[in-house]
């Protein structure tokens, strides 16, 4: 009745019309004056049916054909920034959760958009090397392409002779910059290798077997004979952690601020160096672990063995989250891209696979090579690295497409220890056994960083907000899975969880209830009188939950007794009432 | 041979001067983010703990009155200035800023049972048992003058209940019978009655300036249309409501406080069931007050405690309570969507944020954004037992 009061048009005839409805409403009322009884039983009635009366707005199309708006996006730059296919609507009930649904999902499309249209703003480009007619990139040396680029480029080549202490193995900080070599012999060096600045340098008296950076370049771990060591940037030992014992590779787990430890005796640890405490320890049982790699994609730790075997650890499982036969002989060698998708690995029969680690049920490729490779390395433009007793190959595209030559060669005089490549970097830093070598690799690492997740030009005071900023925004070890985004993701328990819950409650011991009653003022129940209020509360509390334990239990058994129940007789209604 | 190696000029990545920003270059390749997820989850749960953190919602208590208040005003021109009745007959204007009674003078003789400002707030009109309807000034009196009335009305029925139209002179009573007024003239234009039962609260609708709602001691809501010569709609409830709110945004809605502890939520279109039921009181609600904006809406109970409740939600966002308040009877949401007013049984008025955790002041854009960024993370992952 009072509907079209609302929604008063202007109009002189609508006007009039109105007051005619009106008047002829107002006759009608003293008739019809309605009252509702309520049910207070909520029975919620959407607004649904009366607000889809209410006419949509007509969109009104361009007035100006000639500037049609905004340039379309391609495609493949699309797919590079989205989060993948939205969500189906088609089993959503109600019209508000689906329009809720829509708008969040035109959301997701347009900061997908965005950030595709925000790709034109990068400053640099991806390095690359070309060969002309009759070369063959693989022929090119060091030292010719050191020549032929600019001077500050040609000053990432460059190699350090340390003879005494070797064979070397290097890190590089997560931003690139900061480089940790750590000889056998006890040699410990950090530098800025951009400008090469040293920060320190010490001899630990003691075998290293690994060096890590932790989150940030002030500080690091070292896997010495005994134990793990950190240090920082001066030199000075900051903790001996004498739990992480015969430690033989270390990885840092920059989010979840977790230094992850492999020891001689199988155990793998991981320690969370915020708080400085062992998150978990256990024995793999696998034997000596001499192969560790992280997944940067989802934090979880790929141990390489002796079996050919690959198997993949999380801190809150026991047992291995996957256990992948990549190898029918000895692996020698594995890495994880760092975006998470490829896994190289090398056995000593000579062969070398690619894996997806997403999927792991079957390599994408299988190589069989001259010899057998000692160490690989997968760089942030997935050029693939391989180590050779005293040979480094790189190689291209190896990831998608067979390839059979490689993209680059250098040749040493002495073995090779470890490489890595440096992040945002053209550079592959070579351990040897008499020093250290930077290599030119044009087009292996991402030439636009993010400032906010790992940048090579950071200041003082941006380094130690980013430490704040990170160490707030630490993830819980719990946290590891095998799929990151699993946390998004909506939790349904199955029919076999409920049911498997329920039955859990069978056999469940009454909770103890550690009831401590407030104190009052004075003078007011002394402690007999506590001491009763206690036993009153617990003895409660067991009651309830043995009434929760009996209704499960009836409702078990009805189950059972309803199926070989008797058909029922006209005289059962006679029979007394259970 | 062609060959190119990523070589960045150390100028374009740092300031000049210590006096710059520091360049931030970003790249929002999904790669170079991972646990995206995660990381988000933890901006949540952190953004729930420091809201915790910092909900502290009490702001004042504005004392003065030496009976219980029974109802409140806000003024609809000003915000800072609020009128409070009490049970003893006497009126308080409160500076809200200052934290300070402006005035107050003893206006009735009796429980005063409303007040209301006039749309353009200068004046204000009081009720009461004593049978008057006096209209005061909101200027203070000059020195040496008393505080007199501008008009008194004297009624022939005992009145409970006010409310002004938002346009226009207007304004209604209740009581036995629902009375319409016109500021001008000292009898009612009109008289409405349904029923025998009398009547403890009226509202008029604050879009639709022609139709009033009124709870009835029959436990019934009843719409009036004042262009009409009777009343049009009856709601009855299995118990009695105490109060009613307009929603002030979708002026067809209106929230009724019910004795049976809860509040339900009407639309005027279709009145056979309530939209929703607000549950969680554990008394009866003595008041309720939509906030400015109609997304919201607050209510004072007999069991002490104050809820905030979202309109379409049915059981409350918030709670305040604290030690010494007692019985509520009255709350208001003031108009800049900030504060929450409240009266109740042991003299006090008291004044609440709106928003537990939230700054006072002015907030700098980007604390604005932070806040905002975490406001949207809060709802993404809002179905985690951790972050509700």
């Amino acid at each position: 009745m009072a509907k079209t009061r609302y929604f008063v048009s202007d109009d002189k005839k609508a006007k009039e019309e109105t007051t005619k409805k009106v008047k002829n409403k107002i006759h009608n009322t003293k008739k019809k004056e309605r009252v509702y009884n309520v049910k207070v039983k909520p029975n919620v009635w959407g607004r649904k049916r009366e607000d889809s009366k209410i006419k949509k707005v007509k969109q009104i199309s361009n007035p100006n054909p000639k500037y049609p708006g905004k340039a379309p996006v391609p495609k493949e730059l699309l797919e590079k920034y989205s989060r993948g296919d939205g969500i189906n609507k088609s089993g959503i009930k109600t019209g508000i959760y689906k329009k809720k649904l829509e708008h969040k999902e035109r959301n997701i499309e347009f900061t997908t958009e965005q950030a595709a249209r925000v790709e034109i703003l990068l400053t640099e480009d991806t390095g690359y090397l070309e060969a002309e007619d009759g070369e063959t990139t693989t022929q090119f040396t060091q030292k010719q392409i050191a020549d032929s680029v600019d001077i500050a480029a040609a000053s990432k080549s460059f190699d350090l002779k340390l003879m005494d202490f070797g064979p070397y193995c290097a890190k590089y900080t997560r931003n690139g910059r900061h480089l940790l070599l750590g000889g056998k012999k006890g040699h410990v060096a950090a530098f800025d290798w951009f400008t090469k600045k040293l920060y320190c340098e010490l001899n630990v008296m003691e075998s290293v077997h690994d060096v890590c950076w932790l989150h940030i370049e002030t500080m690091f771990a070292i896997a010495q004979k005994e134990w793990v060591y950190i240090y920082d940037n001066q030199g000075i030992e900051l903790h001996c952690l004498k739990r992480l014992n015969r430690v033989t590779k270390m990885e840092f787990l920059p989010y979840h601020f977790l230094l992850a430890t492999a020891s001689d005796q199988g155990y793998l640890s991981w320690l969370d160096i915020s708080i400085g405490e062992i998150v978990t320890q256990y024995n793999t049982k696998l034997g000596r672990l001499t192969m560790l790699t992280q997944n940067p994609y989802n934090a979880v730790l790929c141990l390489g063995h002796a079996k050919g075997v690959v198997s993949m650890w999380s801190p809150n499982t026991r047992d291995p989250l996957a256990k992948i036969l990549c190898h029918k002989s000895t692996m020698t060698a594995l890495h994880v891209d760092p975006k998470g998708l490829y896994m190289a690995t090398a056995a000593t029969d000579r062969s070398l696979k690619i894996w997806d680690v997403r999927k792991l049920s079957g390599p994408l490729q299988s190589y069989n090579l001259r010899s057998a490779p000692t160490h690989v390395a997968l760089s942030q433009k997935s050029l693939l690295a391989l180590g050779m007793g005293n040979v480094v190959e790189i190689y291209r595209d190896s990831c998608t497409t067979p390839t059979r030559t490689p993209y680059l060669r250098h040749r040493f005089n002495i073995p090779i220890n470890s490489f890595n490549f440096c992040p945002y970097e053209d550079v592959l830093g070579v351990g040897t056994e008499w020093g250290f070598t930077s290599l030119l690799v044009p087009g292996a690492g991402e030439p636009n960083f993010d400032a906010l997740e790992a940048n090579p030009y950071q200041t003082k005071s941006q380094r130690q907000e980013s430490e704040v900023k990170s160490l707030l925004e630490k993830i819980q070890p719990d946290l590891i899975t095998l799929d990151p985004t699993s946390i998004a993701e909506i939790d349904i328990p199955t029919l076999k969880d409920k049911v498997e819950a329920k039955r859990k409650l069978l056999f469940v011991k009454p909770p103890k209830i550690n009831y401590e009653p407030r104190r009052k003022g004075k003078g007011k129940g002394g402690s007999a009188k506590i001491f009763k209020n206690k036993k009153i509360v617990q003895e409660l509390a067991k009651k309830e939950f043995v009434k929760d334990v009996k209704v499960v239990t009836t409702e078990m058994r009805s189950k059972k007794v309803a199926k070989n129940k008797k058909p029922k007789n006209v005289l059962d209604r006679f029979l007394p009432k259970k | 041979m062609k060959v190119k190696v990523i070589s960045r000029n150390p100028d374009e990545y740092l300031r000049d001067t210590k006096k710059d920003l520091y360049k931030v270059p970003r790249n929002f390749d999904p790669d170079l983010h991972p646990f995206e997820a995660a990381r988000e989850y933890v901006r949540a749960l952190n953004a729930v703990k420091l809201e915790r953190v910092f909900a502290k919602p009490f702001v004042t208590s504005l004392d003065g009155h030496r009976d219980a208040v029974s109802c409140i005003a806000k003024n609809p021109t000003e915000l800072s200035v609020l009128v409070s009745a009490s049970y003893d007959g006497e009126v308080r204007v409160w500076d809200l800023a200052q934290r300070k009674c402006l005035r107050d003078f003893l206006a009735h003789e009796g429980v005063i049972r409303g007040v209301t400002y006039i749309p353009d707030g200068n004046q204000f009109i009081t009720l009461a048992d004593d049978k008057t309807i006096k209209t005061w000034k909101t200027q203070m009196p000059q020195f040496g003058e008393d505080e007199e009335p501008v008009n008194t009305i004297l009624s022939k029925t005992v009145i409970g209940g006010i409310s002004h139209c938002v346009r226009g002179t207007k304004f209604a009573t209740c009581g036995e019978v629902c009375q319409l007024w016109e500021q001008t003239r000292n009898e009612p234009i009109r008289t409405y009655q349904w029923g025998v039962d009398s009547l403890h609260d009226v509202r008029f609708n604050p879009v639709e300036c022609n139709i009033l709602a009124a709870c009835a001691s029959d436990r019934s809501i009843i719409l009036y249309d004042t262009r009409d010569s009777g009343p049009i709609r009856k709601v009855v409830m299995k118990m009695r409501t105490n109060r009613l709110s307009w929603n002030p945004m979708e002026a067809f809605v209106f929230t009724s406080a019910n004795e049976d502890y809860n509040l339900y939520t009407f639309d005027t279109r279709h009145l056979k069931h309530p939209t929703n039921v607000h549950m969680d009181h554990v008394s009866a609600v003595t008041d309720v007050d939509y906030s400015p904006t109609g997304k919201e809406f607050v209510s004072g109970s007999y069991d002490r405690t104050i809820r905030i409740f979202e309109c379409d939600k049915g059981h409350s966002r918030d709670v305040y309570h604290t030690k010494r308040m007692q019985r509520l009877t009255s709350v208001k949401w003031t108009l800049d969507n900030k504060y929450i007013l409240s009266g109740s049984d042991e003299m006090n008025i008291r004044v609440w944020k709106a928003r537990a955790s939230e700054k006072l002041g002015p907030l700098k854009p980007r604390e604005r954004l932070a806040l905002n960024y975490s406001e949207a993370l809060k709802e993404k992952y809002a179905h985690h037992p951790q972050i509700d």
